[in-house]
């Protein structure tokens, strides 16, 4: 079973994004469990969801304590809640910001990981790009798939495609690609 | 066929395929995307002949459904927590009316203190009120329910409660069988009401029954609800056949056969234990489930035969009758009472108010309960900090009021005030 | 076919009809055409609460039920299902194993009729029988009070429900308590005549009529035992209209209001004539109809036959507080038009 949480702040598309990786993966025939740490949220207060990925029936319904995978959506959460509890030691880290590791002081996180686990992306740079709105869950799926190689690129545009109909799926495809490229290339860095 | 779909959303699909004729609507947290989900589908054209009804409050929602059961339509509804409490009165009287009414329960605790997270106290305040209360484990369970549910109350005219874990599995997006209307068609028939309001055959119902005449029909009452642990098996053995799933029935158990422990509990936390219970047999340990899905009528009979050859039943539940204990705990126990060398029981209360119940949790739990074993109630994740500074306090110095409230005063004394 | 309003209520060109005898309070069925006479004078009626209940003697609820309930049938070619609140109609009509009723009937709890008849009209749109219509009934308890959250949702949403209120101002079935339709002095259980301020108290209450028509529903009235005719009519008017209706019917209570049993129509008539129960229609939020009064009489003609209000006049002395209730009367007679200026009748 592959663990993935999600943090991110209401309004940023937290929980939607979870339900799509979940969605990516059931298109490949794969059960996902994906819902939101409940709470009545309001825009801009912490929120936390989670997506479970596995080939067997997903039994388990406690938070996810142990993340596979850990995405930040909101660097700003550092400050405010210990986002990182949990991570496994050879887990994935992707986070969504234009600066170094270093820069966000959370470089020792990134280098306990494994080489090439950790990643940051643009991911509203890429949202504010091509979709316009500073919503950055599609570009960080996209960023997911080429960091994890979990799930196919394409099953994430399908997903993203159910999600939102027509052209705005389709923009938000294109986010998801530029982050995937963006990602992919950062490892090929990091690996030579 | 298979769509990856938010818990709720499944039941609502799952509902419409029942050909419910008369929807009421009001919303509380968790069950309000049920009904919106209804809604969307009347109002699409989807799901037709049907009455979708915005009601004012959950006391109108059950009296509207029980209007509309009374005159013959299929009847549904969802509710939670404080709605259920608002709706108590109808409660009773939809099921003193033989009205076969279904209501999807989104599990929630009731307050005060408010709180709209997940437990059990909700249906337990009901327990006693004649409805058939089943549980599910798991979303796929909720829907398939929902369906038997529909075909238990019209065969035993008597309404049922669906309980559903709120957030939990109301709120998760995970893979679930939709069934397709024609299986649902082959096995729920349309309703068809002996005693109906109807001017072609004017009968008048709810008369007041006085001393000479009230035993007897609450007796019939109970004798039903043991006709449903008949009813119960026999129409999920059905579904299985029709819709190729094993859900439903009285109770399940899980890698039982050999246990020295067995675990009881209901709804989706059994999920997470029956990993719990892979983890620990892994280390050689014996310990099993028992899901118990009907819990009203209360399958003594299957639960005793569950649990005779173990030696410690530990009993999990999200609900706690203040000043005696767990309910579930207590019917349990009831049901253990006259076997000739029953196990012992230890009763464990977790999740109230939605706190999550961990596998490392249970881990604890199940070892303690082997070797460390408790008396009365143990709280599960308990902050005993809190709680014993809070009565060391309350020795010294009584003061009114809620205990939540008082709490913080304490707390706030304690911390030394701004620098600004 | 007749329209049986019509019938009843000529339109004008057509000599209009006076029932009032000097002396007498024969409502006149022999001296008019058949189809002008009242659903009750027919042979054929349907006699839907039918006798043999356990009112009690003079009840004014029992009267309004099977007058309105009768003409209702008539209406709708008795195609009628009756929802009915707890209270004194529900508990003297249905006494286990016997009920006096004879068209489709269901009580379900105290404060929610109109919730309920909801359901029953639901019912009847999706199973396609539109022919059936629906009544809820309670009394003024298990309307104005506890029932009054239903009775809004249900004007709110419009459904096709005629609601029936048969005041009698108290909770009469229960012992005699007050309720929010309970007129100010009177004594009740929990209003007894005590203290500074005997009986209830001046300042409280609720007309429902008016909130009903601040609902903007199709159709409010207001009517009374003491007049067959009207009460008939506007059931069957009611009848003919499709939404949320409501009619309030003033029915004296012997037991609760302490007056003689043969006085309960009389006392009907007074409370109008004096100007305390206005009679009136309302169509979508206006006032549509008044019932004048022939020649308004004073308020203590009528308080005097009820010992609800006897405090009122111990000793021979007259409490002020009748002048108070006078007052109330003039403010109906005024704010409704109930008096012509000239005295004649309207």
């Amino acid at each position: 079973m592959f663990q993935v949480r999600i943090h991110g702040r209401g309004g940023q598309g937290v929980v939607t994004g979870a339900e799509m990786l979940s969605v990516a993966a059931f298109i490949e025939g794969r059960h996902a469990q994906a819902f939101p740490s409940f709470g009545s949220e309001r825009m801009g207060a912490p929120v936390v969801a989670f997506c479970r990925i596995a080939d067997q029936e997903i039994r388990l319904r406690e938070p996810i304590l142990e993340p596979d995978c850990l995405i930040v959506q909101d660097p700003t959460l550092f400050k405010v809640i210990d986002v990182f509890a949990g991570l496994r030691a050879d887990g994935y880290l992707l986070v969504n910001t234009n600066k170094t590791f270093a820069e966000l002081h959370i470089g020792p996180v990134a280098e306990r990981l494994p080489k090439g686990h950790a990643v940051i992306v643009p991911a509203t740079e890429f949202a504010m790009k091509h979709v316009g709105r500073p919503v950055p869950n599609a570009a960080l799926l996209g960023a997911f798939a080429g960091l994890t190689q979990f799930v196919r690129l394409e099953s994430v545009e399908h997903a993203i495609e159910q999600a939102f109909p027509g052209k705005i799926g389709a923009v938000n495809i294109a986010a998801a690609r530029e982050a995937h490229e963006f990602v992919l290339m950062q490892q090929c860095k990091s690996a030579a | 066929m298979l769509k990856q779909i938010e818990g709720s959303h499944a039941m609502a699909e799952a509902i419409a395929l029942c050909r419910p004729e008369v929807i009421c609507a009001y919303p509380i947290t968790p069950q309000t995307h049920i009904v919106e989900g209804l809604g969307d589908l009347v109002k699409e054209g989807e799901l037709v002949d049907c009455e979708f009804i915005n009601v004012e409050s959950e006391f109108a929602a059950l009296s509207v459904a029980i209007g509309a059961s009374a005159a013959g339509a299929r009847a549904y509804t969802a509710t939670a927590s404080q709605g259920l409490l608002f709706m108590a009165e109808a409660v009773y009287n939809a099921s003193g009316l033989g009205l076969p009414i279904v209501m999807t329960l989104g599990n929630r605790a009731i307050g005060a203190p408010i709180n709209i997270w997940n437990d059990h106290s909700d249906a337990m305040s009901m327990r006693d009120a004649g409805w058939l209360q089943l549980f599910a484990e798991t979303n796929q369970e909720a829907v398939d329910l929902h369906i038997q549910a529909f075909k238990l109350a019209e065969e035993l005219s008597m309404p049922v409660m669906v309980c559903v874990d709120g957030f939990i599995l109301t709120h998760a997006m995970e893979r679930i069988d939709i069934p397709t209307q024609q299986q649902v068609d082959g096995y729920l028939p349309p309703y068809d009401p002996v005693q109906v309001l109807d001017p072609a055959e004017p009968a008048s119902i709810g008369a007041m029954v006085g001393p000479e005449a009230f035993t007897e029909v609450r007796f019939l009452a109970h004798y039903k609800e043991t006709l449903a642990l008949k009813l119960i098996p026999e129409f999920s053995a059905e579904f299985a056949k029709t819709f190729g799933r094993e859900t439903g029935g009285l109770l399940r158990s899980y890698r039982a056969d050999d246990a020295d422990m067995l675990v009881v509990a209901m709804g989706s936390v059994c999920g997470t234990i029956k990993d719990t219970i892979d983890e620990m047999r892994e280390e050689g340990i014996r310990i099993g489930l028992v899901v118990i899905v009907a819990f009203r009528p209360f399958p003594v009979e299957a639960l005793r035969n569950a649990l005779a050859g173990t030696k410690d039943v530990v009993v999990v539940e999200k609900s706690i009758a203040v000043g005696i204990g767990g309910q579930l705990a207590n019917d349990v126990g009831a049901a253990l009472r006259n076997l000739p060398r029953p196990p012992r029981l230890h009763s464990s209360v977790a999740g109230l108010g939605g706190r999550a119940i961990t596998r490392a949790s249970l881990h604890r739990l199940f070892r303690q309960a082997s070797v460390q074993p408790w008396e009365g109630t143990n709280f599960l994740d308990l902050n005993e900090r809190v709680v014993g500074r809070e009565i060391h306090r309350t020795r010294k110095n009584r003061r009114s009021g809620p205990t939540a409230e008082n709490i913080l005063r304490e707390l706030a004394k304690s911390v030394p005030p701004a620098a600004e | 076919m007749i329209d049986p309003a019509a019938a009843i209520a000529p339109e004008e060109g057509v000599q209009k009809l006076k029932y009032y005898q000097k002396g007498t309070f024969t409502v006149g069925n022999r001296l008019v055409a058949e189809e002008q006479r009242t659903v009750q004078a027919s042979q054929a009626r349907s006699n839907a609460l039918t006798c043999g209940h356990r009112a009690c003697q003079g009840c004014g609820e029992a009267l309004g039920a099977r007058y309105a309930i009768d003409a209702a049938m008539r209406a709708t070619n008795n195609n009628l299902i009756a929802v009915n609140a707890t209270g004194c109609l529900e508990v003297f009509t249905t006494p286990y194993p016997e009920t006096s009723w004879q068209l489709p009937w269901l009580h379900s709890l105290f404060g929610n009729a109109a919730a309920v008849a909801t359901g029953v009209a639901a019912a009847m749109r999706v199973k396609k029988r539109p022919e059936v219509r629906v009544i809820a009934q309670g009394g003024d308890g298990g309307t104005t009070d506890i029932g009054f959250q239903c009775l809004s949702g249900m004007f709110e949403r419009n459904d096709d429900v005629l609601y029936i209120c048969y005041d009698n101002e108290g909770y009469m079935n229960t012992g005699v308590q007050r309720s929010s339709a309970t007129p100010p002095t009177a004594r009740t259980a929990t209003t007894p005549v005590l203290g500074v301020e005997p009986g209830n108290v001046f300042g409280t209450g609720k007309s429902v009529p008016k909130i009903a028509v601040a609902h903007n529903i199709p159709y409010v009235a207001t009517a009374t035992v003491a007049d067959l005719h009207d009460l008939e009519r506007k059931v069957t008017k009611a009848m003919s209209i499709h939404g949320a209706r409501y009619i309030q019917i003033s029915v004296p209570c012997p037991l609760g209001w302490g007056s003689a049993s043969h006085d309960t129509i009389r006392l009907a008539r007074l409370a109008v004539e004096c100007g305390l129960y206005p009679i009136f229609q309302a169509e979508h939020g206006k006032v549509t109809k008044v019932r004048k009064i022939r020649r308004p009489v004073p308020v203590q003609d009528y308080l005097k036959l009820q010992r609800r209000f006897a405090h009122l006049f111990k000793g021979g002395i007259e409490d002020p507080r009748v002048a108070r209730l006078q007052a109330i009367c003039d403010a109906h007679i005024a704010e409704y038009g109930l008096v012509d200026a000239t005295g004649k009748e309207g």
